[in-house]
This record gives structure tokens, C-alpha cells and sequence, in this order.
């Protein structure tokens, strides 16, 4: 009995280690492949044989111009990720509360526009981006995020905000609040693990996009990060930079991954909120 | 002086041909403990909600007091309510929940601050004034959501089923205290339970309602006294009123293998309405055990609950033909010497314990 017990355990311990193991394998092997000497670089040993940082230096030399793409980075990302948080709460809550005919049609069409394939609607988005002038526009990146996201968000948070009971606003109603009031201060501080969790995904999404980024900018200094990354150029044309590619990943990861590990707790809450009461 | 009246008022769900409420018509006094009741879906917490403003009417006028406040918003109406789920804000401490309705209506802080204060002390929620609704056990939160509603000190308290998360023992205790605490402040009451021990206990008049239509409102005592129909005879009472049909011979119903005769004015109305048969009620503790062979009601005994103080005796009325016969009975007998299961036993309606109702309407057919 103890020992099927002890084994089950062992079991499911392993299971767990080697789900982790695979999760993240590459990115131990991005990490440890950027602290290689560039020579160094197809070593296969777990450790780098000697540690190096020069990777590091290449990466935020100023000739390379990465900093300036984090920076884009964080302006789009950050402006796709404020702006559909906005629209998608006031959707949202207008999609959890109204009571409007085939409201389940608006809903599926909602969740339907996110699954056009990026690549089939980049070459018209540049034809017409072209046209607006907006190539080396932050607009240009931004617009087109939102409008990948905000499904997600928008399905995120009316069934955030579907689980709340309506008692809730109605009993701030008769304590004297408007529908408005109401809104602001009930359901709103109410619905911020929710909001929160939406935030992450909609910033995690904007900030890893690439397709329409490398399309709508030319010039180095309107790149994203992970456009940069791409340009990365070796000592000649025909060496990859693994090495400094490897490092700028890293750089590009670990923002959001301290992001989540410092709101964990609050992430958890607003995807599990309403598993149980 | 703050009086509540509902003049017609209507509401029709959009693609439902019944309205939800029909046509309601009530007059609420001042400081008075009103209680709607009814089966789930008759439209009393539909009735609560138009009252709050939480609901559109579609006909008819509400006022509370002078005022019409038939399409003014929840806020300005100047009312307090209970929800059944207590609906507290979870974000919020016990004292901040109490004072919201203060704090929106911008009065200073030391005055917020004292009214909850008294209000907590009149519930026993001081030592919890710092703690979230979560922390709380169900029949604090109840408290504190009476709280809510107190430190309003609002025209009117409006109260939807707000027992019914508490158990049994709780609900009592709760049920009285909410009745005395009203006394005391005397602010008009409407509340809404499909409880009807509740709505007798509590209620200065009870007002039945059953698919959106007003059956009966009248004290208590008059309910179970005189129901003004067959519902609300069913309806009130524990348990419920003995209801059979039973089939006129010349001045009776032949029942339970008896004759009983019946008031000449009930005889004419039946005979008005050229019914061969009429609803016979009577409740169990309306009927007394006779020696065997003696007139009355024959029953056979199936089951026999016994709860110290009462027991009541379950079974069928026993008759020679087809027609008025197999009816289930209950009848209150004496828990000293209860009958056995299978017993025959004969009953006797103790005089005035007989109601009769239109077997067309259900409506109470008068006597004298």
C-alpha cells in the first residue's frame, strides 16, 4: 500500500520534471549559449567551457541600435496593451451585462477575427498602410496588434466579469451609485486580477509579434526587438550571429518572464477566479 | 410618513404572453411590515425589484410617499435593500460595506463613521467592523447586509428572501430578529420569502401572490382564517389544508363516507354557477377523532408522524363508490394516543372548520 503510494509520487514527480525539463530546455540552451565565446559557439558541453560575456557587449554595442528597438518594443507593446485593455473591458462588460439579439453571433465573430492567419492579411495591411503613410509609424504596428488581441481580451473578460453577480451592481445602484459609479467602483476593483491576466497575455503577445513589424518598418531605429534580432549581422556576410542573437533573446525574455514571476499570484487568481466560490 | 402604493402596476417580460406582474395593486402603510409570498416564478421578487428601480414597469404608477417614482433610477428613490446573496462589495471592509451608501451620497467622514458604528453595535458587528465579507460566516454576512441597509436609515427597506442562505436554526432566530429590529425602527418594510412560516411569523400583512396575480393581502391571522380562495388555503397553513372535490347530494357532499351538510348560502352559489360539485377544505387540526360508528369520516391510516408536542396522522378517506373518494387526508391527533399505521379511524370536522370554494373559480364561497 505505502510503497504503490511511494510510487505513484516518484512517478508523478518525474512526470512533472520532465514536463519542465521540455518547457524549458531551449531556453537553458539560449541562455547558455549566449555566455559562449563566439568561438566557442557550437560547443554542445551543458556548461559554456569558458563564460563570456561578450555576446552581452556585442548586443547592446550601440552600433547594432538594440536598445532603441527594446524601447520601440515597449512602446508598442506597452500602447497595444493599455489601449485593448480599455476597449476590451468596456466591451466586455457591455457583452456580460446587455441583453441584445444574437449576441452570441457578435460574440463568435469576435473570436473569429483572430483566427485569420497573420500572413494572409499582411500584404494588404502594407498596401494599405502605404497608402495612409504610415510605414515607420508606430501606428502601424500598434493597429494591427490590438486588433489580434483584443479577442482574447475581450472573451478573457466577459467571462470575468460574466461570474460576477449582478447583485453586486445593483445593490451599488440602490446605495445611490449611477450604472457608472457603479461600474468604477465595484466591479472594476473587483475585476482587476482579471484585468491583470488580460494585460500579460495582450503584452506577451504584442511584445514576441514579428510578422507585421518586419513588414511595416525599414528603418533600423522604428524596429521592434524581435525584428532587430533578426537583423543582427556577423563580422562577415557569411557567419551567423548566433551568439549575439542568443543573448538579445535572452535580454528580450527576461523582462517578461521577472513580469511574471512577480505577479504570479495575481495571474493565477484571475485565470482560476470563478473556478469555485 | 412614508407609505408605499403599487396602482396597477404591470410588468411583461419581452416574448412572454403572461405578464410577470399583473395589474398589482397594494397600498403599504406607513411602518409597515409587509410580506409578499408565493411559489417560485409568481412574480413577488420581480414585484421587489420594480419597487427598487432595478426593474422596468411597463403600466401602472409606484410611489413611495407623494412621490412617483415609477421610472426614477434605483439611486434616487431613496430606499435600502437586502439581497438574497447579501450582494456585499468583497473588496470592502464590514464598516467600509455599511457606510458605501454614505460615502456616495458624500457625507462627511465622522458622521459615516458613527452611524456604522451605531448600526454595528444594534447588530453585534462591532468586534468585525475591520474584516472582509470573506472572513465572515454566513449569518454575519447576513448581519452586515442588514447593516447595509440600516445605516441608510432609508424610506423604505426592501428585503428579498434574505434567510434563505442560513440554516434552519438560524433562519429562526434570524427571522425574529429582523421582525423585532424593524419594530423598532419602524421604517416601512416589504420583503419577499416563498416561505410561508416566515411570511406568518414576520409580516403585519402578508400579501399571497401566484403567476403575477395579487390573491389575497390581509393580517396572518386573516389568511388562515378566511382565505379569500382555494390557493391561498393551500397555500398557507403547515401542513396544508385537507382540499377535495366532492360531488353534491340534495343539501350535502357525500364525504368520506358521510353525509355533510352544507350552508344554505354555499348550496345557492354552487347552484348558481350550475356546478354539480364544490371544494371542500378543512384543515387538519380542524378535525377531532370520534368513537368508531359514530358519524364522520372514515380514513385509513398510512403513516403517522409524530413530533413531540403534535403528530399528525396521514391517510385516505375511506368511501363506498367511486366518486369523492381515495382523497389523501392529514389530520392533527393526539400525540398521547396516536393511531396506528392501517388503522380505521373516524373524524369528525369540528363545527366551523369546513371552508368551501367554487370548484369552477376556487374562490370562497361566502357563508351566512
Amino acid at each position: 500500500m505505502t510503497l504503490s503510494l511511494n510510487w505513484r509520487k516518484w512517478l508523478l514527480y518525474a512526470g512533472v520534471a520532465a514536463v519542465v525539463a521540455y518547457c524549458l530546455a531551449p531556453f537553458y540552451w539560449m541562455l547558455v549559449s549566449s555566455l559562449r565565446r563566439t568561438s566557442d559557439i557550437f560547443e554542445n558541453s551543458p556548461l559554456p567551457t569558458h563564460l563570456s560575456f561578450e555576446n552581452y557587449l556585442a548586443v547592446l554595442d550601440p552600433s547594432q541600435a538594440f536598445t532603441r528597438a527594446l524601447l520601440n518594443s515597449i512602446v508598442v507593446a506597452g500602447i497595444t496593451t493599455v489601449l485593448a485593455l480599455i476597449l476590451a473591458t468596456f466591451t466586455a462588460y457591455a457583452m456580460a451585462r446587455l441583453e441584445f439579439r444574437l449576441k452570441r453571433l457578435v460574440l463568435t465573430l469576435i473570436i473569429a477575427t483572430s483566427m485569420f492567419p497573420v500572413v494572409s492579411i499582411v500584404v494588404p495591411l502594407l498596401k494599405m498602410f502605404v497608402g495612409f503613410g504610415w510605414i515607420n509609424t508606430y501606428q502601424a504596428m500598434i493597429v494591427p496588434s490590438m486588433s489580434f488581441t483584443l479577442p482574447l481580451a475581450v472573451w478573457n473578460l466577459t467571462a470575468f466579469f460574466r461570474q460576477m453577480p449582478q447583485e453586486l451592481e445593483q445593490a451599488a445602484m440602490v446605495d445611490g451609485c449611477t450604472r457608472g459609479q457603479a461600474f468604477r467602483r465595484i466591479i472594476i476593483p473587483l475585476a482587476a486580477p482579471g484585468m491583470f491576466t488580460t494585460a500579460i497575455i495582450t503584452f506577451i503577445a504584442a511584445w514576441n509579434e514579428f510578422l507585421i513589424a518586419l513588414t511595416m518598418t525599414n528603418k533600423p531605429e522604428m524596429q521592434t526587438a524581435p525584428v532587430a534580432i533578426s537583423k543582427f549581422s556577423g563580422a562577415s556576410q557569411f557567419e551567423t550571429p548566433f551568439g549575439s542573437q542568443m543573448a538579445a533573446g535572452v535580454l528580450v525574455t527576461v523582462p517578461l518572464v521577472i513580469m511574471v514571476l512577480l505577479f504570479q499570484r495575481r495571474i493565477v487568481a484571475g485565470l482560476t477566479a470563478g473556478a469555485a466560490k | 410618513m412614508t407609505t408605499v402604493s403599487f396602482e396597477k402596476v404591470t410588468r411583461r417580460y419581452p416574448g412572454n404572453d403572461r405578464p410577470a406582474v399583473d395589474a398589482l395593486h397594494l397600498d403599504i402603510a406607513d411602518g409597515e411590515f409587509l410580506v409578499l409570498v408565493g411559489p417560485s416564478g409568481c412574480g413577488k421578487s420581480t414585484s421587489l425589484r420594480m419597487l427598487a428601480g432595478l426593474e422596468d414597469v411597463d403600466d401602472g404608477v409606484i410611489r413611495i410617499g407623494d412621490r412617483d417614482v415609477t421610472h426614477l433610477p434605483p439611486k434616487d428613490r431613496d430606499i435600502a435593500m437586502v439581497f438574497q446573496n447579501y450582494a456585499l462589495y468583497p473588496h470592502m471592509s464590514v464598516g467600509d460595506n455599511m457606510g458605501f451608501a454614505l460615502k456616495v451620497a458624500g457625507a462627511p467622514k465622522d458622521e459615516i463613521r458613527r452611524r456604522v458604528q451605531e448600526a454595528a453595535k444594534i447588530l453585534d458587528l462591532e468586534p468585525y467592523l475591520e474584516r472582509k465579507p470573506k472572513a465572515l460566516s454566513g449569518g454575519q454576512r447576513q448581519r452586515v447586509a442588514m447593516g447595509r441597509a440600516i445605516v441608510r436609515e432609508p424610506q423604505v427597506f426592501l428585503m428579498d428572501e434574505p434567510l434563505s442562505n442560513l440554516d434552519a436554526k438560524l433562519r429562526t432566530q434570524t427571522r425574529t430578529q429582523i421582525a423585532a429590529l424593524q419594530r423598532r425602527l419602524g421604517t416601512t418594510t416589504v420583503y419577499v420569502t416563498h416561505d410561508q412560516v416566515e411570511a406568518m411569523t414576520m409580516g403585519d400583512r402578508v400579501a399571497v401572490l401566484k403567476d403575477g396575480l395579487l390573491q389575497q393581502c390581509a393580517a396572518p391571522r386573516a389568511l388562515y382564517d378566511e382565505p379569500a380562495n382555494v390557493f391561498v388555503a393551500g397555500f398557507i397553513g403547515s401542513p396544508t389544508m385537507n382540499l377535495t372535490e366532492a360531488r353534491i347530494e340534495g343539501d350535502g357532499v357525500r364525504l368520506g363516507g358521510t353525509h355533510l351538510p352544507l350552508p344554505r348560502s354555499v348550496i345557492a352559489a354552487v347552484a348558481d354557477e350550475a356546478s354539480g360539485t364544490v371544494t371542500v377544505g378543512f384543515r387538519p387540526e380542524a378535525l377531532e377523532r370520534v368513537a368508531p360508528g359514530e358519524p364522520g369520516l372514515g380514513m385509513s391510516v398510512t403513516m403517522v408522524e409524530e413530533l413531540g408536542s403534535e403528530a399528525y396522522a396521514y391517510g385516505t378517506l375511506q368511501g363506498e363508490n367511486a366518486t369523492a373518494t381515495g382523497a389523501d387526508v392529514v389530520a392533527r391527533v393526539n400525540p398521547r394516543t396516536p393511531p396506528a399505521k392501517g388503522q380505521q379511524i373516524t373524524l369528525r370536522i369540528r363545527p366551523g372548520g369546513a371552508y368551501f370554494f367554487s370548484a369552477r373559480t376556487g374562490e370562497r364561497l361566502s357563508v351566512g
